[in-house]
Order: C-alpha cells, then structure tokens, then sequence
C-alpha cells in the first residue's frame, strides 16, 4: 500500500496489490459495479462486508464528502415507525437471523432424541436467551397443559404427597442464576478436532435465572427420612421418563423445582411447565417436564446412567454417576469459523465456568500457551454460573492461537488436552474441560485446533 | 421401588391428616425437624397413584413386578415393534447404536467387557456396556417402543430383556426370564464389575482427577497445532458465514470455498449475508415427526424423499396415490418396514408435504 494510510488497513489487501494490470482493470470495472449495486440497496449495510471493506481500503481516504448513510438520510429517520403491540410477544431483530439454534450434521440419527447448540459465537454477557437455549431431548419434546401437571414425591419419606402447579407456585421461591451444560459438551473433540465453531465445540451450554421452589423445602414438607435417605431420584413425565439418580447433598445443598426461566415461564423445549435445576451438575440430570421425586437409599442405574452419560477410561472400567461439571472456559470471540476484520485492537471476549463454585480468575494466552495474561472479569461473579471475562488485544497479522484458562474457587485450575489424555485418555465422550484453542491465521481466519 | 412400603406410607399419610383434622388446624405440626410452618400445601398421594407412576427398577430388582416371558415370546415382539428402529438381531447401527454384539463367553466368566479395554470394538454396545440387568428391564419398560412407550405389557418387557440376552448369549434359547431368576442371570451379565464411581464428578468432596498448570511465562517451547478440522469437513455444518451476525469485530467465514491462504484470497472469499429459510413444507414435516423416519437424501427408517421423487417422477397420478398411502399408511413398497398410517394428520397437510416431496424437497 503506497504511504500512510489514514483509515487502518484492512487484512483483506486492496486488488492493486495483488493483481496484474489486466486483472486491476477488470477489478475497477466490477467494483464501480458493485458500488453502485450497493447504493442502489442503501449502501449495502447488509452486503459483503469485507469487500465492502476491501473496496474503501482500496480507495484509502477516498470517502469523499462523506459517508452516504449519514448524507442521505434513511427512511427510518424520514417517516413513521411501527406502533406498539404490533406484536405481542417480541421478536429479535430480523438482521439477528444468523444466531440460531442449530443441529451438528451427522451427531444423531433421529431429531427427536437429538441437540440443538446454542450460538454463542455471537452472544454477550452471562444470560441466555430462552429461544436460543440449548435444546437435549430423548424422546421428542412436549407443550404440556400445566394445569394438568403433578408433581409426586415418594420413598423414603413420612408422607407421599402431590403438588398442582398451583400448589408449588405458591411455596417459599428462590431465583438463582446457574449454568447447564450437557455432559457430553465438547465431546466430539475428545480424540481430534471435529467441528469448525465455537456453537458446536462448546454450544450445549447455557445460563439463565431460575425460579422455582428449593427442592429441601418439598423433601422437609413431606418429612424426608434422614437417616436413611442417600439419594434422589428425579422423573419425567415424557416419553422416555428421563430418571437421573442425585446425590442427597447436592439435592439438599441448592437444587430447585423450577418454574421460571429469564423471568418468564420455561420454553416447552426446556421442560415446560416444570424441570429440575441442579447447579453444577450435567444437563442429563436437570430432568424436565418433572413428574416425580423419589427419595432412595442406593443409586437407581437408570438408562442414562448405566448405558449412557458414564465416562470409559482407560483401562476398560466406566466412571458411573459422573454428574459435576469441573471448571471450563472458552473464548466466544474470536472463535473458530470468524473471520477478523482487521488487524489492531480487539476485544477478545469469553466464558467461564465451574460446577464446584465460582470462578476466581481467567487467563488468556494469545501464543498458544506460551504466555498468560489475566483477563478482566466483567461481569457479576456467582456460584455455579457462566462468568464473562475480556481481554484486550492487538493483533499484529501474524499466525496466533488464541486460548483461555480458568481457575474455580477450589483452586482447581483447567487443564490442557495433554494433561486431560493422559488421566482419561480420548474414549471418555463426557466431560471435556480442556482449555480450547483457535488459530488465527494471516488471512484472519479463525480455526479450531489442538496444540 | 416404594410400592412395598406403600401401607406404610399410606398409614403415616393418614395419621397425619387424622392429626391435622383433630388439631382444627392446617398448621398442625408434624413431628420432623422443619425450618418452615406446615405450609399446608400438596395433599398425600393414593395408593392407585403412586402405583401408577412409581415404576423404576432398582439395581437389586426392588420394583420389579412379578412375572415372566419367553426367550421366543419376545422375539415375537421384537419383530413387530424394535426391530425397524434396532434390526433383527438388535445390531443395527442405522437408528439408534447397535445393541447387542462386542461381548463374549469369557466376558461372561470375568465380568468385564475386554474390547472396552482393548478397543477392538468399533462401537460401544448396550451389552458391552450396561453393568445392571435392571437398566435394560426399567428402560425399555418406562420409554419402548419408541413412538409409542410405556405399551407393552409386563410379559412382553421380560420377553424382550430375555430375546436381548439370547442374542447376546447370556441365556439360552427357550430361557424364560422372570423375576424369581433375574437375580441368576445379573450374574452372567458381561460388564458387571464394570463400573466405578471413585471420581470427583460424583462425590463432590473427592479430590478432582486432573489439574491444569498456572505457569504465566514460557510455559512451553512450542505451540503448534497438531489437529485441525479436516478440509472435507470444512462445510459439513453449512455455511458459517449465514450462523454470524452481519455487523461487529468478526464476520463468519463463507465455508462454501476453500480457507483463504493469505489476505489476498479472503478478499475473494466475502462472506455473504443472507439467511436461508427454512420452506414451510419442511416445517410441516418436523412438526408431523415425517423426520424421525425420512430424510431428503439418505434411507432412515423409510426412503429417502429424494428416492420417493425419483420413483414416481413419471406417475401422472403419483400425488393421489401418495397422498392416499401416508393416510392410510403403506404396504412395504420399500423394503420390510410398514408405513404406519396417519389419520391424525390434516389432509392438506399431507398433500402439500407429497408436493413438496415430489417436487423435490428443496428449501
């Protein structure tokens, strides 16, 4: 590029740096063509942005009198907008399309017993959106009257009881913010890199305010047997009955019957009218639609604790039960699949997260874990929910490989993928928690990889 | 499990009201230790209730009914209602992770399934797996045939755990499995003493497996990647380009053409912005559950609509017939497994969904 240049430098390199004359010809022609196809759409503010970029590059400090979507102005600023309740449950904006729930090609054979991941390549703070909330189900999912829903709770206690909705709405309630992340979150990496982005590697993951009833508060109202009681056995009312047995001190410490969702009612997809939330344990045991508790004095092996959600180690055995999820981050932008606009400053931005607490500190290795640097913790820091952290960083157009690394309030500090492998080796499926790497290359493309 | 205890509790639960009703209060005390009122919400469940949703299996068969069924009874039932979904010999790997296969005699003896530690085995089967018979016993109870659970009978649930361990020959062909011999046969399961839960992901208070390091500078030599995405895989979860917001620091990479190598290619390489739709018709189908059996282009349970539209494509009447089959259902055109019928859906649902299906299915 010939001097300075006021504007910075787009990655993505002007033409006449790179073509011949013929070939600069030719891009002259397609770009007054594309200029003028952009204006004729308003400038083009939703057009392929990085030759977008590459032409005003190309035509440094070329923006004239000014930009055209300040000189002209645009209908919205010349005319009447939409009236109130137009509709009644709000929408997000219709440019936001790109961010949505999303199946991994290939993962499961059937939908109805099948994940959708959460985008969180393009999501800030700490709080997911109900409609963009990861989806698990194993035998379809249901709009249940609630109405017609009961919870029962038996076992091992002085009076068997049911509870209406009515009932349970009206009991002492709590609102927490806590984390759910699927067991098998990050698990198609395990062996090798086997997905492109952020919303697939780490996407079964999501945090949201939970209202509900505490789950000690019905085991004490139906006189729970102490002394004899060891776990919990928590039912659906789908199709599948999803069972997860709970161990008694996670369900007595702050286990909630959960109602509320994001200060509304749960989605159907997220167990509508009433799930179980179980902070810092595996999505699995989270079981919605809840139907019943049963208070039990040996674990129950139910199908998805015998059969599924056990952790192969070497050796042949199965780590059964394995429920808590241990300390986890990762960088949402930028991530894999992302292209950077520019070289300079970014603000490279993540989530951490921990089942066993809160998180006490972030680091961020821009050289693929050569050197660390403490991250900002930028927002609100609670037990057992997603924590975001920010970094700043100035990116000089060479390869880098951006990773980040947690540390909980118990000290335990999440590990790379040589020390993971070399305890649990690479046929686990659950519970991967190592640090995740993104290459960024030259181009300013974003690649998952391993190091 | 409870049922047994059911008088028990019943009594307690009666007692209680007794007590509440002759206190003339609702906020009658019970006598365990409480940090709360009586609130006086909920009411005891009945014995019928309890009955009717209290259906786990535990490890040591608490909660198993009585009853039996035969080795050949279940295989009856096989036929009919699992074998679309898990093939004949419950090996399939088309819907669901084959089942059975991957065990041997000796993995009977030792109790531990020896191709989990070798490896030798591809896919982790159910049967190589499952260390308690009652999972199989309690599952296929609470949640099979999969569109239509909790229907078989208890005859027919005891056949299908018994067929289950004859093809895994754990039992022979004319065993009847019941719940006075289930105890015997725990001890012939192949991966018994398979299981363990000495880790920290189960009790909280152990002491975590793994631990990464805090080292901050020169932690390591180097840092070269040693796995990256496949190229061929570098569009198989469609374009990444259309799952990114259009304004902000990043765009999403258009996955539809090769990684750029240098800036000079990813000028070339503009991510494009729109978003794909899906087509109504393809919303009908998820919304009738068409997708739990079809696909546009690979055989799932039923054809491929891409091989429906290349059959009929030069059927004048196709629509009609077709419309006339999903209705009513299907006689086996395809191979074995029966279309099932579908009184439950519109008419002119159907009929658009066979239009778009012969029309080719796309978006």
């Amino acid at each position: 590029m010939k001097g300075e240049i006021k504007r910075r430098g787009s990655v993505q390199l002007a033409p006449e740096n790179f073509l011949t004359d013929a070939e600069i010809q030719k891009a002259g022609q397609a770009r007054r063509k594309f200029m003028a196809k952009a204006l004729a759409m308003g400038a083009g503010t939703a057009v392929a942005p990085a030759l977008m970029k590459n032409v005003l590059a190309a035509d440094s400090g070329a923006i004239g009198e000014g930009d055209k979507v300040i000189l002209e102005l645009p209908e919205h600023s010349k005319s009447l907008g939409q009236p109130v309740a137009a509709r009644g449950y709000g929408l997000p904006s219709k440019w936001e399309a790109p961010l949505q729930r999303r199946q991994s090609p290939g993962l499961t054979k059937v939908p109805q017993s099948s994940v959708s991941f959460c985008p969180l390549q393009g999501m800030f703070g700490i709080i997911t959106p109900s409609g963009l909330h990861f989806e698990r189900h194993h035998q379809g999912w249901w709009d249940i009257d609630p109405s017609k829903h009961r919870l029962m709770i038996n076992g091992l206690v002085k009076t068997p009881k049911v509870y209406t909705m009515d009932d349970l709405m009206r009991l002492p309630q709590v609102s927490r913010m806590h984390f759910i992340e699927c067991g098998a979150n990050t698990g198609m990496e395990w062996g090798n890199v086997a997905v492109p982005t952020v919303q697939y590697t780490h996407g079964m993951l999501s945090c949201s305010e939970f209202t509900g009833v505490l789950l000690s508060t019905l085991l004490d109202d139906c006189g729970i047997d102490l002394k004899k009681a060891k776990v919990v056995l928590a039912e659906g009312a789908d199709g599948s009955s999803m069972t997860r047995t709970i161990p008694l001190d996670r369900a007595l410490d702050d286990a909630i019957v959960a109602w509320g969702q994001n200060g509304e009612m749960l989605r159907p997809e997220n167990g509508y009218p009433l799930r179980l939330v179980v902070p810092g344990v595996q999505g699995v045991s989270w079981v919605k639609y809840l139907r019943r508790i049963e208070v039990g004095d040996m674990p129950y092996a139910s199908k998805d604790e015998a059969v599924h959600y056990m952790d192969l180690i070497p050796g042949g055995q199965h780590r059964q039960y394995t429920s808590i999820q241990e300390v986890k981050s990762v960088i949402t932008t930028p991530s894999g699949g992302q292209v950077l606009l520019d070289k300079g400053f970014y603000n490279v931005t993540g989530l951490a997260w921990s089942g066993r607490g809160r998180i006490k500190h972030v680091d961020v290795s821009a050289d693929g874990g050569r050197n660390w640097k403490r991250a900002d913790i930028t927002s609100v820091v609670l037990p057992k929910a997603l924590t975001r952290f920010n970094f700043s960083w100035v990116w000089d157009g060479k390869p880098a490989i951006l990773q980040s690394r947690a540390v909980d309030e118990t000290g335990q500090v999440q590990a790379d993928y040589r020390a993971l492998r070399a305890v649990r080796g690479t046929k686990s499926i659950y519970h991967n928690n190592a640090i995740q790497s993104w290459l960024v290359r030259e181009s300013g493309e974003v690649f998952n990889v391993q190091v | 499990m409870s049922r047994f205890d059911l008088p028990r509790h019943l009594t307690a639960a009666i007692i209680n009201v007794v007590i509440a009703v002759s206190a003339g209060s609702v906020f009658a005390s019970t006598p365990t230790k409480s940090s709360h009122p009586d609130f006086g919400i909920g009411r005891p469940a009945t014995l019928a209730e309890l009955k009717a949703w209290d259906i786990d299996v535990r490890p040591d068969f608490k909660g198993l009914p009585s009853g039996s069924g035969s080795v050949s009874h279940g295989q009856d039932v096989w036929d009919v209602k699992c074998a679309s979904c898990h093939g004949t010999f419950a090996e399939s790997n088309q819907v669901f992770t084959p089942l059975v296969g991957g065990t041997t005699a000796e993995d009977i003896k030792t109790g531990h399934t020896k191709a989990l530690a070798s490896g030798s085995v591809p896919q982790r089967t159910t049967l190589m797996k499952v260390a308690t018979l009652s999972t199989l016993w309690d599952y296929i109870n609470r949640a099979m045939p999969w569109t239509s659970p909790k229907s078989l009978s208890t005859e027919d649930v005891y056949g299908v755990v018994a067929y289950l361990l004859n093809l895994a020959e754990i039992v022979p062909d004319d065993f009847v499995l019941s719940d006075k011999n289930i105890a015997e046969v725990q001890k012939r399961m192949p991966n018994r003493y398979g299981m363990t839960t000495e880790h920290a992901m189960w009790n909280i208070k152990a002491k975590p497996d793994v631990n990464g390091s805090t080292c901050m500078h020169n932690c390591k030599a180097s840092a070269e990647p040693t796995s990256y995405l496949p190229e061929f895989a570098r569009n198989a979860h469609g374009n990444i380009a259309e799952q990114n917001r259009i304004i902000g620091p990043v765009r999403g990479a258009d996955t539809t053409k090769p990684p750029a190598i240098n800036a000079a290619s990813a000028a070339a390489n503009a991510p494009k912005t729109e978003v794909a739709k899906a087509a109504p018709s393809m919303a009908l189908l998820t919304t009738h559950s068409c997708v739990a059996c079809h696909a546009k282009a690979s055989k799932v349970v039923g054809p491929a609509w891409d091989q429906i539209a290349a059959k009929y494509r030069n059927e004048a009447d196709a629509e009609d017939k077709l419309v006339a089959k999903v209705m009513a259902g299907g006689a086996g055109v395809w191979g074995s497994v029966l279309m099932p019928p579908h009184g439950q859906v519109p008419e002119a649902d159907i009929r658009q969904m066979v239009q778009f299906v012969l029309s080719g299915a796309a978006n």
